[in-house]
């Protein structure tokens, strides 16, 4: 946190002066550890296993709040007795499909309601990462379930998660860890101690955490720990994500995703949501407990938004227009689908995938065989380069004269040159006013966006086609301003806190929403951030000036929330847990909720509420359900679906890696998203032979130093000069098994690629004991690339693509790899190289990854298939991109 | 000890150099024990300044790629990678399997090498490996790692204690500056707020203020021969404002303020965390019966100041100037006197 976001960490250094303990896992000693009390050196990609011996330790020692657990969590829920854990089956869930690689989820589901869900073949909810519209949905579940207060049902859901982390003791955390056991016992101690009726602990994370095939379930194994321990809608707890940019919190509310719209409602599928009323219905799951059960009104203003008076009740404000799903679209389906050909454009804002994502090089030849691309940036920046300046045209992949991707460079105006929002981890918004003009030509996305819809408008406006109605019939009327017609931003605000359609009123609360066009919303989470005709989020009151949560500075969704499902920091009986914690109270006299912040439940609804039995929506909450957008209004220990690969957290190893899983038979996530393309060869793990060929695990992060992909700092003097040139970290015993030299050169293979860095020794990274083997680790900055002031290889080009199978994530923070003393090959050379390596390893261009690991399924496909075709072969078809 | 007086022993310098009703003494108080080493002081100083950079070497100190104090950086934040306990803290790689530490007299002579040119004079002190590896061999590691095979390095046969010093350095500002002593032009003044700084208008390039500097931070810019150094921000002080550094500074390590207060302020701070189990952390430049009369900019240290590359115990250097021109003035006198003794004895 100290390396990545360095101005927040003044927090945690103000929470250490006030005598805070610091802990810090990470597999390489960084300038946080500098500043920790504990540092816990890790094997990458085995977080699950760590915090899974964390849950184990709360349940072992009955270390719950339990009051909490079983008033607000599904801890007492009785699941069916069809369902069968990782325990029975090796490392799967039951409902296991290997012909599709996914689950059913009808045996997972609470007792009495298998046949309940609604769920599509979760193949198609993987390929439309519907996993993340469940980030805020909840799953169906229904309102009423069985459950034992007693906790003692044998398939009650604290009972089933108690057997499901038996095996996740501190010895096995130190086998799959490498963390020794009394290191384990010194964190597990301290967070358990922290927590409960006076204390409240945080859980703060990253990519480290998401950027794994794994990386939905690392947030579940954190959740569940801060759902034990009582540290969820309570202040000072919670989980926290750590982002990259400024806003990219704000990026997923008005999504710049594929599968999602404004305020978290999905892009509709084209053969599941044939009509408005099927798409609405798939959110808001008729019968169901929650605040969903509005959606409808949502989702019509949100069309009202978009096709303003065109946008009506018969026409079902346009449905008809809003494009449609029909599988994979995400970015890395994409990058393949352009090299087979199959994308003619592309535009790129504010990214730089042939630095910053995963297998660089894919993501470059991809490039190259566009008939146009567009990019935005700051700066020339690699990926508008590639076709001149790439490592492939060294090895003749690209060859400049005849690369056929007509590239459209557009400078763009920084974040200081242009006004707007920024919305941050806690789900505030604040406003920034423009200080300086952007330079020469650069302009804002605003500006570019605005006027690009314009003058494409213009050209259509002769158009009699039914399929240009859609842009046509746009609401697109914003004031513009300045010299460079500018539109107002203020004015894109109003429009997406929503407003009043026939007098212009802006909303005040997303509660006045309705489903007849008579409200538009463009993005309904942020309504009240424009209430009373306000901006809210310009809001600068000082903390000294008003209680220290501060509802004044900025404005947070929903409705200035400042912490989500409050409720939970009171009793069942609406009393604050402890006066130390007290946060959101019910007051009897004047029968209702108040406290510090807005609170997160109807109002005047008491504890002692009771719903009938035949209520859905919000009138099916109980005055004790604090999460009131969950089906049944309980945090889930146990996920009867939702989660697509489990409902409950477990270890595998990553896609990529030098050990066996010393927990179960299964080895990798056996729902992970793969593509299996020629130019994606991934290195062979155990048991499949082969895996000594990648002998490393490497892992890549960032510098302070610099920024992401490098376009913003190693493009500039006084931030290039600070780290620069691309270095790889390895601890004293690997260099000397390796023979490598302190600021000598190395270069680092893996099945894709071939990169060089300069070495760095450095006590900071340590050999782990795993498993009674030493496995060594490097460590690699990812913000080089060939364009700027200081240039290096990029340790992206270094991974292969494998995604998470609820977001669609990929694997990019752990990886195998070899190391080798020297500079790397240039030229054909360097092909020759992987292609040694692909050979040896038995990496043939159409091997089968084996999603389920052979002795698990004690099938005879899977492992060992690979080395059946000839070295020849597989050298010959090594690279076939040239 | 030489006698108190404008040129060595405590006193407040902005009067003594003539300023009347000159505010309170301001300065710097730098806490390493807070510092992260995000550089944001170095970023932020080059930015207001308009310093340019200083050439893009890896040089391999840890992740000090800025080396020292020059003309072209005004602050300079050092990484110390030590195989040492970090106060009451868990040893980082107990339990792991771990062989010695990576510091060895080779390994530093490497990692001090840099090659090119880096446009200061007189350059980077990490230019010599030979000095990087005697250094390396003393009494305190200084931070250099290298690759030492396991078994033949020095030190303890496996590592597991482990911490990581940071520290922002800067130019001291001391109560007797040597180098405005030494300043034939008066380019070198001293400010009402009884700092430093270098008016680059008049400064004619003779550096002397360079060999005078007691802890080698003033330095002359090689393409235009003039010295300079930081400011403390002095157009920034006169309308009120923080120095850029302590402005950017995110979990306030660099602290700015009326010296007096930044003194009881550190003294403080020492003593909390005493308390914690931190016996280590001391202060460095805050006593202004030193060498130098007290800093302006002084710190705190969890360690030796050899470690960060700060002088164990600086001493003005125009301190017995007095004294050397007393007994020149009478060296001069009595060769007078002779000369004159001569003339006078051979008329006679």
């Amino acid at each position: 946190m100290a390396e990545a976001h360095p101005v927040g960490f003044q927090w945690v250094m103000e929470a250490k002066k006030r005598g805070a303990k610091v802990f810090h896992v990470d597999p390489r000693f960084t300038r946080t550890s500098a500043l920790a009390d504990t540092y816990l050196p890790i094997r990458a990609g085995t977080d699950i296993a760590l915090l899974g011996g964390v849950v184990r330790y709360i349940l072992d020692n009955e270390l719950d709040f339990r009051e909490y657990v079983l008033a607000y969590t599904n801890a007492a829920t009785i699941v069916s007795e069809k369902f069968a854990d990782t325990e029975d089956l090796d490392g799967l869930f039951s409902g296991y499909n290997p012909e599709t690689g996914s689950y059913d989820h009808a045996s997972w589901q609470y007792e009495g309601q298998e046949g309940n869900t609604t769920v599509r073949g979760t193949g198609k909810e993987r390929d439309s990462a519907s996993g993340l519209e469940h980030e805020s949905h909840g799953e169906p579940v229904p309102a009423q379930t069985r459950r034992d207060e007693t906790l003692r049902h044998p398939r009650c859901v604290y009972q089933i998660l108690k057997r499901h982390f038996a095996r996740y003791t501190p010895e096995m955390v130190a086998r799959v860890c490498g963390i020794p056991e009394e290191k384990f016992l010194e964190l597990a101690r301290a967070w358990t101690e922290n927590s409960g009726r006076e204390r409240t602990g945080a859980l703060v994370y990253s990519v480290g955490w998401t950027q794994h095939s794994v990386g939905v379930q690392y947030i579940r194994t954190g959740s569940i720990i801060q759902t034990l321990l009582g540290n969820m809608g309570r202040p000072g707890g919670g989980i926290l994500a750590l982002r990259g940019h400024a806003s990219i919190q704000g990026s997923t509310d008005i999504p710049t995703l594929f599968n999602l719209l404004p305020g978290y409602l999905p892009m509709p599928h084209h053969a599941d949501h044939p009509t408005f009323d099927k798409w609405v219905d798939s959110i808001r799951h008729p019968g169901q407990k929650g605040f969903w059960g509005n959606s409808r009104a949502f989702a019509a203003s949100l069309l009202k938004a978009y096709w303003g008076d065109a946008a009506t009740p018969e026409n079902d404000f346009g449905y008809g227009w809003l494009p449609r799903m029909t599988g994979d679209h995400g970015t890395y389906q994409q990058v393949l689908n352009m090299i087979d050909g199959k994308v003619k454009g592309y535009f790129l804002l504010g990214q730089n995938p042939a630095v910053g994502s995963a297998h660089g090089r894919a993501q470059r030849l991809g490039m190259a065989n566009l008939d146009w691309l567009v990019v935005r940036d700051l700066f020339l920046i690699e990926s508008a380069t590639f076709w001149k300046n790439s490592p492939e045209i060294a090895t003749g992949e690209i060859v400049p004269e005849e690369c056929r991707t007509e590239v459209f460079f557009l400078p763009a105006a920084s974040h200081v040159e242009k006004e707007g929002t920024f919305t941050q981890t806690q789900r505030m918004l604040q406003w920034r006013e423009k200080a300086v003009n952007p330079p020469g030509d650069a302009r804002s996305e605003l500006w570019f966006f605005y006027h690009l819809g314009r003058v494409l408008r213009e050209k259509l406006a002769a158009s009699t086609k039914p399929r240009d109605r859609a842009l046509l019939d746009l609401a697109w009327d914003y004031p513009t301003h300045g010299a460079h017609a500018e539109p107002s931003a203020e004015a894109v605000l109003r429009e997406i806190n929503g407003f009043d359609v026939a007098t212009g009123r802006p909303l005040n609360a997303f509660a006045e929403a309705k489903d007849d066009g008579s409200t538009a919303i463009g993005c309904w989470i942020y309504t009240g951030v424009y209430a009373d005709g306000v901006n809210q989020a310009a809001r600068r009151k000082s903390r000294h000036e008003q209680d220290w949560v501060a509802a004044e500075w900025g404005w947070a969704w929903p409705a200035n929330r400042r912490t989500l499902y409050n409720r939970a920091s009171a009793d069942p009986e609406g009393r604050p847990w402890s006066e130390r914690k007290k946060y959101v109270w019910w007051d009897p006299d004047a029968g209702e909720w108040t406290g510090y912040d807005v609170p997160d439940f109807e109002k005047t609804k008491p504890p002692s509420y009771r719903p009938p039995e035949d209520a859905s929506g919000p009138a099916a909450l109980a005055g004790d359900d604090p999460f009131v957008m969950q089906g049944d209004g309980k945090a889930w220990l146990y996920a009867p679906s939702g989660v697509l690969d489990g409902p409950m957290p477990t270890h595998y190893e990553p896609a990529e890696s030098p050990m066996r899983n010393p927990l179960y038979g299964q080895q990798a996530n056996p729902t992970r998203k793969i593509y299996e393309h020629p130019i994606n060869r991934i290195n062979p793990s155990p048991p499949e032979p082969h895996s000594e060929v990648f002998p490393y695990v490497f892992t890549v992060s960032r510098l302070t130093e610099h920024h992401t992909a490098g376009g913003m700092s190693r493009t500039v003097p006084r931030l290039a000069e600070l780290q620069p040139e691309m270095f790889v970290e390895v601890s004293p015993e690997l260099a000397a098994e390796v023979g490598l030299a302190h600021l000598g050169w190395a270069h680092l293979i893996s099945g894709r690629a071939v990169i060089e860095a300069r070495v760095l020794v450095t006590d900071r990274l340590t050999p782990l004991r795993v498993d009674g083997r030493i496995i060594h680790q490097v460590w690699l900055p990812y913000h080089f690339g060939s364009e700027g002031l200081v240039t290096g290889d990029s340790a992206n080009d270094l991974f292969g693509i494998t995604l998470d199978p609820n977001v669609l994530i990929q694997e990019s923070k752990v990886g195998t790899c070899d190391i080798r003393s020297g500079r790397r090959p240039t030229g054909p050379a360097l092909l020759d190289l992987v292609g040694d390596y692909q050979r040896r390893a038995g990496m043939p261009p159409d091997r089968k990854v084996p999603i389920v690991t052979t002795d698990v399924l004690g099938g005879e496909n899977a492992a060992g298939s690979t080395d059946e075709q000839t070295p020849e072969a597989a050298a010959r078809d090594g690279e076939d991109h040239a | 000890m030489p006698d108190a007086n404008s040129l060595y022993g405590p006193l407040d310098p902005a009067p003594d150099a003539g300023w009347e009703a000159a505010p309170p003494r301001m300065g710097f108080f730098t806490d390493t024990s807070v510092c992260i080493g995000c550089k944001a002081c170095e970023v932020a100083c080059k930015e207001w300044n308009g310093v340019p950079d200083s050439g893009f070497d890896l040089l391999g100190m840890s992740y000090d790629n800025t080396g020292a104090l020059t003309a072209n950086s005004w602050r300079h934040v050092a990484f110390i990678e030590q195989p040492r306990p970090a106060g009451h803290r868990t040893p980082p790689f107990a339990g792991d399997p771990t062989g010695p530490a990576a510091g060895s007299p080779a390994s530093a002579a490497v990692g001090a090498g840099t090659a090119t040119d880096t446009g200061t004079n007189p350059g980077l002190p990490p230019g010599r490996p030979e000095s990087a590896a005697r250094m390396s061999t003393g009494p305190e590691f200084l931070g250099m790692p290298g690759a030492q095979p396991p078994g033949r390095g020095a030190g303890a046969e496996s590592r597991s204690d482990f911490r990581w010093l940071m520290m922002s350095d800067v130019c001291k500002h001391c109560t007797h500056a040597a180098c405005l002593d030494v300043c034939p032009t008066g380019s070198l003044f001293r400010t009402e707020f009884g700092t430093v700084v270098v008016q680059e208008d008049i400064c004619n390039g003779c550096g002397y203020c360079i060999s005078a500097c007691p802890y080698g931070v003033i330095d002359q810019r090689k393409d235009d021969g003039r010295a300079w150094k930081c400011t403390l921000c002095y157009d920034r002080l006169g309308a009120g404002m923080t120095p850029a550094c302590a402005q950017a500074c995110p979990t306030e390590s660099i602290q700015y303020g009326p010296l007096d207060e930044l003194r009881d302020r550190a003294a403080q701070r020492v003593a909390t965390l005493h308390e914690r189990g931190v016996p280590e952390a001391r202060l460095y430049g805050h006593d202004p019966t030193d060498g130098v009369g007290g800093d302006g900019a002084f710190f705190l240290l969890l360690d030796e100041p050899e470690v960060y590359g700060l002088p164990p115990d600086p001493v003005v250097t125009t301190r017995d100037l007095p004294q050397m021109w007393k007994r020149a003035g009478l060296a001069a006198l009595a060769m007078a006197a002779a000369t004159v003794a001569a003339f006078v004895g051979g008329s006679s």
